[in-house]
């Protein structure tokens, strides 16, 4: 059987069409954060803020949470908040802060597990919340709604404040100077990180979900030199190769959460060599 | 009535007092020049100005139609900047964006004002170009178009030659003397004292004693006797200056 006949078979089904669109919704989204967020120096606050997320689950089960979006998403919402806040009164900050937090939060939610663990099979639920679980494939149609409205609402967010969301990455000081309410963009930013992390965390898992912020950032970052070139760029990769890595997965029944990250590091090899070789022969025609 | 007055202001932070006790005021076309040593209070002044941060106590008036958030600034250049994929045009217009009022995407007139400035520094022909592959020099320009973008009254200038070559250094000079001669205030902090007193109209000078006055009453004064560097030559000690600091040695 050839591979669009088994696609068009598996297509067929709601919760592979499920996938397809939760996942390219939390792709896009993501990638347009990431811009930003790569620029803030703020890489890394993919990966805190999952473990955070991955904590605040913890808890959830322990506590017994029927929906423990309730709790996860306030909590994981209040640290993207603080960790973003740009204050010069913090004591500790920027990268330090993320990997306290980061790595505290992951601690935590493993040690509360073992304690007290709810679940006969501990090692499997940590594995799948890290790396992400087959759980993207049973999406219940209430929570594709959700994902698609959240996503909208994210990516609405951004087209509206885009030109604010420039100047407080590129200059904060001077926006702020020039009476731009700059805590309110960062604001908008951290609120929106951590909404698309919860939602992300669904898709590819705790431990990767960086990579969905920071792969197709830094591609576009190698090729394109405007802002708004970036930022286009690296929605339209992050899409493309977020769909390619489900459907690979879907045909050859690897690991979704990595698949579409194999994906982004593909896109992103592929970008720095033809940065490189544009490189090598701009330099040789300006020798010439 | 002046642009900008300050009334007895006290700068510091976390409850530590840097300076006190300052007064002055600038008006349409003046140019005054903040000269101090490192960790005097220079940079705290400025972001005073701005309204980044709170004075401890005394106040800023801002008049003559000069509101809060008008004022033009040229910051230094931080590390994210550097590398920051962006088009010259993209910047410049990101000086419009906080004229006061409500919209989110850039209007007509925005592109005319961006377009008008940058045509004044000479930069037209950089506006596809990405910023991170441009000269320090060229960098200095952009974001000064940037900052005229947002005011008509006065830009704040803080080290503007900091990391240029000496060549360079002088034509940004030249085109800070020609904005100025087009009537925009100035306000200038500043390392380089000989920089400062060749097109300072007045002098604030700030650490330790404070002075503030026009710039021949500061070469008159104790305070610049105290201060200014040994080799200054050109613009400035004479004779008289350089024997009065030897006696204090």
């Amino acid at each position: 059987m050839n591979i669009f006949a088994k696609l068009s078979e598996y297509l067929a089904f709601p919760f592979v069409r499920f996938a397809l669109i939760v996942g390219v919704l939390i792709s896009l989204c993501s990638s347009l954060l990431g811009v930003p967020l790569v620029l803030k120096r703020f890489s890394y606050i993919g990966d805190g803020l999952s473990h955070v997320a991955f904590g605040a689950m913890a808890v959830a089960g322990v506590v017994g949470l029927t929906n423990e979006m309730a709790l996860v998403l306030p909590v994981t919402v209040i640290c993207a908040v603080l960790l973003l806040r740009t204050g010069s009164g913090a004591k500790i900050r920027g990268d330090a802060a993320v990997a306290m937090i980061s790595v505290g939060a992951l601690a935590i939610g493993y040690l509360l597990m073992n304690i007290f663990s709810y679940s006969p099979n501990i090692s499997g639920d940590v594995c799948s919340t890290l790396f992400g679980s087959t759980s993207i494939l049973t999406l219940t149609k209430g929570e594709v709604v959700a994902c698609v409205v959240l996503s909208v609402l994210s990516v609405a967010m951004f087209v509206i404040f885009y030109n604010r969301i420039f100047s407080v990455t590129f200059d904060e000081s001077f926006a702020k100077a020039a009476g731009a309410k700059t805590g309110l963009y960062n604001l908008i930013i951290a609120v929106t990180t951590a909404v698309i992390i919860v939602l992300a965390m669904n898709l590819v898992g705790s431990l990767l979900i960086s990579a969905l912020v920071i792969f197709p950032a830094l591609s576009a970052m190698r090729l394109f030199k405007s802002f708004r070139s970036v930022t286009v760029c690296s929605a339209v990769l992050s899409v493309v190769c977020s769909t390619a890595g489900l459907l690979v997965s879907i045909l050859a029944g690897t690991p979704v959460g990595s698949t579409i990250v194999a994906a982004d590091i593909v896109a992103f090899a592929a970008f720095s060599a033809v940065a490189a070789v544009r490189g090598a022969g701009g330099r040789h025609a300006a020798g010439a | 009535m002046a642009l900008i007055k300050c009334e007895d202001l006290c700068l510091g932070y976390d409850g530590r007092e840097i300076v006190h006790g300052l007064n002055f005021s600038v008006s349409a076309g003046d140019c005054l020049c903040v000269v101090g040593e490192n960790g005097s209070g220079k940079t705290t002044l400025m972001k005073t100005l701005l309204g980044l941060r709170e004075p401890l106590s005394g106040r800023v008036v801002f008049g003559d139609g000069l509101r809060k958030n008008e004022i033009g600034y040229l910051p230094q250049q931080t590390a994210v900047q550097r590398d920051f994929p962006a088009t010259v045009s993209e910047i410049v217009l990101s000086g419009c964006q906080c004229r006061g009022r409500f919209g989110f995407f850039y209007s007509k007139d925005d592109r005319a004002l961006a377009a008008e400035n940058m045509e004044k520094l000479g930069i037209t022909s950089l506006a596809g170009r990405c910023y991170r592959e441009l000269s320090g020099g060229q960098q200095q320009r952009v974001l000064l178009a940037r900052a005229l973008c947002a005011t008509e009254k006065m830009l704040l200038l803080d080290e503007p030659a900091s990391g240029l070559d000496p060549r360079v250094t002088e034509s940004m000079y030249a085109l800070i003397d020609r904005l100025h001669g087009e009537g925009i205030a100035v306000i200038m902090i500043s390392h380089d004292i000989a920089a400062a007193l060749a097109r300072a109209t007045h002098i604030l000078h700030i650490g330790g004693d404070v002075f503030f006055g026009t710039r021949d009453e500061y070469l008159e004064s104790d305070v610049y006797a105290g201060f200014a560097p040994r080799d200054c030559g050109g613009d400035g000690g004479n004779a008289e200056d350089v024997e009065e600091r030897g006696e204090r040695d």
